[in-house]
């Protein structure tokens, strides 16, 4: 693919690249951590978004908040633009350099700083993975809500950037619902701290601004996040449809009933049997929508609260009922989805759009994008979190092809301003990166662009930090 | 000169006149608090009072938008109508700071506030997904939207949640809701120390019973013996299995009492309105954040510098202050406390004088102050909006 546009490298850095390289190697205390060999350097050309790789300048791995601090009041004397990185699976191209950029990865600073039970709080370095944080308080009976998907893989650092979700968000919140400080280094290497373990910091919520923002406020190093006690139990119930409208409408029931489950996941058709083939999960390959509905507390309130979904279920016409009596069917019913993305991998490319959209218009928004899909020939699997209206149209191409590649570009655009004409928008947890950045202006006017830019000026006026993302370039930097 | 724009287009006409004239102006919804921050006084002043409504309401989407001059009263019968409810229980400032008139959508977003289910339930900011506001420009732009889930762009929402209106405008809010709880019961110890009662919160925060409320009255606060409050929210059944677990998993703290219905809700109105300390009313009143399990001792620092009378919310990370309005009211040691545990303290009510000589808002770090100067001239380059109701020179 070739339809986003990339700014030229700047040749004045490039000419100095063993310059720059010599001088980061002096900034950090173990020299490996500086990459600058082109093979070594592969890894980093890109993340989860491969349609797009450039090779960096260099990338450097620091191992302390001190050593991030030098390397990015060095770039800035140097006016070397900087592209901060976790663990490269961001979905949108948040994590792509360019020629002239520097990669600050934070996957060494890795360590749990300090698990604090009765605050119910975690104090850990940026660079940990997701799934990291839960092993780490499982021992005191806690967790770490927020759910991507990838969290194997991903860092809590990239999870901030990009303010990340997952299954069970519907209860829990998002990331910027579980975080309550960060230290960040800003781009002139200074470092501040934004909240602690307190439930709110003084002065404007700057936490909740750098949260989200995508690597282009400063570089987190370190995080204290909520850490909440494991429910009693949880257990899942697979519910299958004749029709995507019967599988939504339930849905919108089972919320106006007063219930908000842990999770509400939806797969149509293709979905399930992408899932099914992969997985052998169970799945009924021959319904047209399937919901995978979990909830918690103990067996009697999950007995209770799965026979009220139920029954509401029936009211829609439900086929199949598979409720979980075991650790195993639970894993089993989760096992399908969350290796939705991977399943998919294996029997075509594709590219995971995700929009969001007000879960009232579900019916329509699956109707229309369907529509869409057929007219440029491509085909699409549907799995998305149906409790918040998180869509995630997986369109499925050929990446060989380069014909297919720009029809599957084209089409992923028209969905995501389907989503904002609905009065959804364009991203509810990949964040925009480079994929998104030239849609923008269909979901904001150019003044409320001009608005974010200025207030990413504040804290970056040269426009270093993770540049070409998230803002259309021919806004410029300025405002 | 008073202003009562009744669109939005209306209230960013004013705003570009105001700004033409480089004339400031205070923000006005309906006044209740009035008198928190730095007194003010500006050669304008613009209301909200006419820019209200609700504009949205989905329940089965659990959406809900309005103006912002809308009554919250209106807001929450709006919901309750549907049998849901703002998660995050806002508190009502008028017994507290002795205001009258009725709080609004646009007040309660503008100041964060928030509730004792804040503990479990998230914040203002947590349910905020949207906002329509007028920069310091004149220009009605939007920050989030109304779907659940969004990360598009800057999250320029929480910027503007809590900015007691010194950035823009704010003109309509969207909120997330919850499904109103069938029934509510309240746990209730009797005669804890405050050190071992902030414990038993913070232990009853780690256990998967999910209390939706975690407070403490020390003794003499609104009854003779301490208590010790612990809210668990839902349907019938499932709040009774939960308290009884509860109440066995803390016996070693004594027995629990149990309150149901409108008792319950008559308690966790009183902590949320601070009520036990309104009275006297010419006492300085302090909210201190801090980390949950530090609230205990944080008082027990301050009592060594002076007199106060304290209630305890979040599980110890919220403590009501009353004390004596002499020099400074305590601002020194109290801060200086809070400070070193990690926290940090508001002055929430004072006489006029007071506030004008302390800051009522608590200062942040240098650097971080640099970079809050920068965002309000990226809003609001003429400094119209509220100016020196955070800090002075603004
Ligand atoms: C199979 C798969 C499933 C996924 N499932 C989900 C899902 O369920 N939910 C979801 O929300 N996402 C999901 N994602 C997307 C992705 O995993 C998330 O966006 C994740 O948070 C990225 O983390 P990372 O460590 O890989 O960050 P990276 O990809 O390395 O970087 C992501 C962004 O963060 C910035 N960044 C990285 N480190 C820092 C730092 N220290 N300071 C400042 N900025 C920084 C980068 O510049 C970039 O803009 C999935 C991805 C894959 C491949």
């Amino acid at each position: 693919m070739s339809g986003i546009a990339l700014p030229a490298p700047d040749p004045r850095i490039l000419a100095r690249k063993a310059a720059i390289v010599a001088e980061l190697r002096r900034l950090v205390a173990d020299p490996a951590a500086v990459i600058d060999d082109p093979v070594e350097l592969a890894p980093y050309e890109t993340d989860a978004f491969t349609a797009y790789r450039r090779l960096p300048l260099a990338v450097v791995l620091p191992s302390t908040t001190a050593e991030v601090s030098a390397v990015l009041a060095f770039c800035a004397r140097e006016g070397v633009p900087v592209v901060p990185r976790g663990a490269g699976t961001s979905l949108s191209g948040g994590a792509i350099p360019q020629e002239d950029a520097v990669v600050v990865g934070v996957a060494r600073m890795n360590r749990v700083l300090a698990i604090d039970p009765a605050d119910r709080t975690a104090r850990v370095e940026a660079g940990i993975t997701n799934l990291a944080i839960t092993e780490a308080v499982a021992e005191h009976g806690f967790f770490y809500a927020p759910d991507p998907s990838s969290q194997l893989a991903c860092t809590l650092a990239g999870n901030i950037a990009m303010n990340s979700g997952g299954a069970h968000c519907l209860k829990y919140g998002v990331t910027t619902n579980n975080l309550l400080g960060v230290t960040l280094v800003l781009v002139d290497g200074s470092v501040v701290e934004l909240g602690g373990a307190a439930l709110d910091s003084p002065g404007y919520d700057l936490l909740g601004l750098v949260c989200g923002s995508e690597g282009q406020l400063g570089i987190v190093t370190e995080a204290v996040v909520r850490i909440l006690p494991e429910p009693e139990g949880a257990r899942p119930v697979l519910l299958a449809f004749p029709s995507s409208e019967a599988a939504g409408a339930c849905v919108a029931d089972i919320i106006g009933a007063g219930i908000v489950p842990v999770a509400i996941e939806f797969m149509d058709n293709p979905a399930i049997r992408i899932c099914e083939a992969f997985a052998k999960a169970g799945y009924p390959t021959e319904a047209a929508a399937m919901l995978i509905v979990e909830v918690e507390g103990s067996d009697a309130e999950i007995d209770a609260e799965l026979a009220r979904i139920v029954a509401i279920a029936r009211r829609h016409g439900v086929t199949t009922i598979k409720e979980s009596r075991s650790a195993t069917e639970t894993a089993q019913i989760w096992k399908g989805r969350k290796s939705a993305f991977g399943a998919t991998g294996r029997i075509a490319d594709y590219i995971c759009m995700d929009g969001t959209i007000p879960t009232s218009r579900l019916p329509e928004v699956l109707r229309r994008m369907d529509e869409i899909v057929r007219d440029y020939g491509l085909r699409v699997a549907n799995v998305f979190h149906a409790g918040d209206g998180n869509l995630h149209p997986l369109i499925l191409y050929d990446v060989n092809d380069p014909d297919q590649a720009a029809r599957a570009e084209a089409c992923g655009a028209d969905i995501l301003k389907l989503c904002v004409e609905v009065g959804g928008c364009l991203t509810g947890e990949h964040g925009v990166g480079i994929e998104k950045r030239d849609l923008m202006r269909h979901q904001f006017t150019e003044a409320e662009l001009l608005q974010q830019m200025a207030v990413r000026r504040v804290f970056d006026p040269a426009a270093r930090l993770n540049p070409a993302k998230v803002f259309p370039l021919d806004l410029g930097i300025a405002a | 000169m008073r202003l009562e724009p009744a669109s939005e287009e209306a209230a960013a006409e004013a705003v570009r006149r105001l700004a033409a004239e480089r004339t400031p102006v205070r923000i006005e919804g309906g006044g209740t608090r009035q008198a928190v921050g730095r007194p003010i006084q500006t050669a304008a002043t613009l209301s909200t009072r006419a820019l209200a409504g609700i504009t949205l309401y989905e329940p089965a989407e659990m959406v809900i938008a309005a103006r912002t001059g809308t009554p919250l009263a209106e807001l929450e019968r709006v919901l309750a109508e549907k049998g849901q409810m703002l998660p995050f229980e806002p508190m009502d400032h008028r017994p507290l700071l002795d205001s009258t008139g009725e709080p609004t959508v646009g007040g309660m977003v503008a100041g964060n506030h928030s509730g004792p289910r804040r503990i479990k339930a998230g914040a203002c900011r947590d349910a905020l997904i949207g906002l329509r506001f007028v920069n310091g420009r004149g220009e009605l732009l939007r920050a989030g939207g109304r779907v659940m889930k969004n990360v598009t762009g800057l999250d320029l929402v929480k910027l503007l949640c809590g900015s007691w209106g010194t950035l823009a405008l704010l003109t309509e809010a969207t909120f997330k809701v919850l499904p109103k709880p069938e029934a509510e019961l309240t746990l209730l110890f009797e005669g804890l120390a405050e050190p071992e009662a902030v414990a038993l919160l913070c232990a009853a925060m780690g256990t998967p019973f999910e209390p939706s409320g975690a407070a403490h009255l020390p003794v003499g606060i609104g009854a003779a013996r301490a208590r010790t409050l612990l809210r668990l929210e839902g349907f019938a059944d499932s709040i009774r299995y939960r308290a009884d677990r509860l109440a066995a998993h803390l016996r070693e703290h004594g027995p629990a009492q149990r309150t149901e219905g409108a008792e319950s809700a008559a308690l966790w109105r009183s902590v949320r309105d601070v009520l036990p300390l309104v009275e006297p009313g010419e006492r300085a009143v302090w909210r201190l954040s801090l980390p949950p399990k530090r609230g205990a001792e944080a008082v027990a620092a301050i009592r060594t510098a002076r007199a106060c009378e304290v209630l305890y919310d979040w599980s110890g990370g919220l403590v009501w202050l009353a004390t004596a309005e002499d020099e400074d009211a305590g601002r020194a040691a109290i801060r200086a406390v809070c400070e070193r545990l990690g926290g940090h303290a508001t002055l929430v009510r004072g006489s006029i004088d007071l506030r004008a000589r302390i800051e009522p808002f608590h200062p942040t770090a240098e650097r971080v102050r640099r970079l809050e100067t920068g965002i309000e001239d990226a809003f609001d380059p003429f400094g119209l909006f509220n100016p020196g109701l955070l800090r002075a020179g603004r």
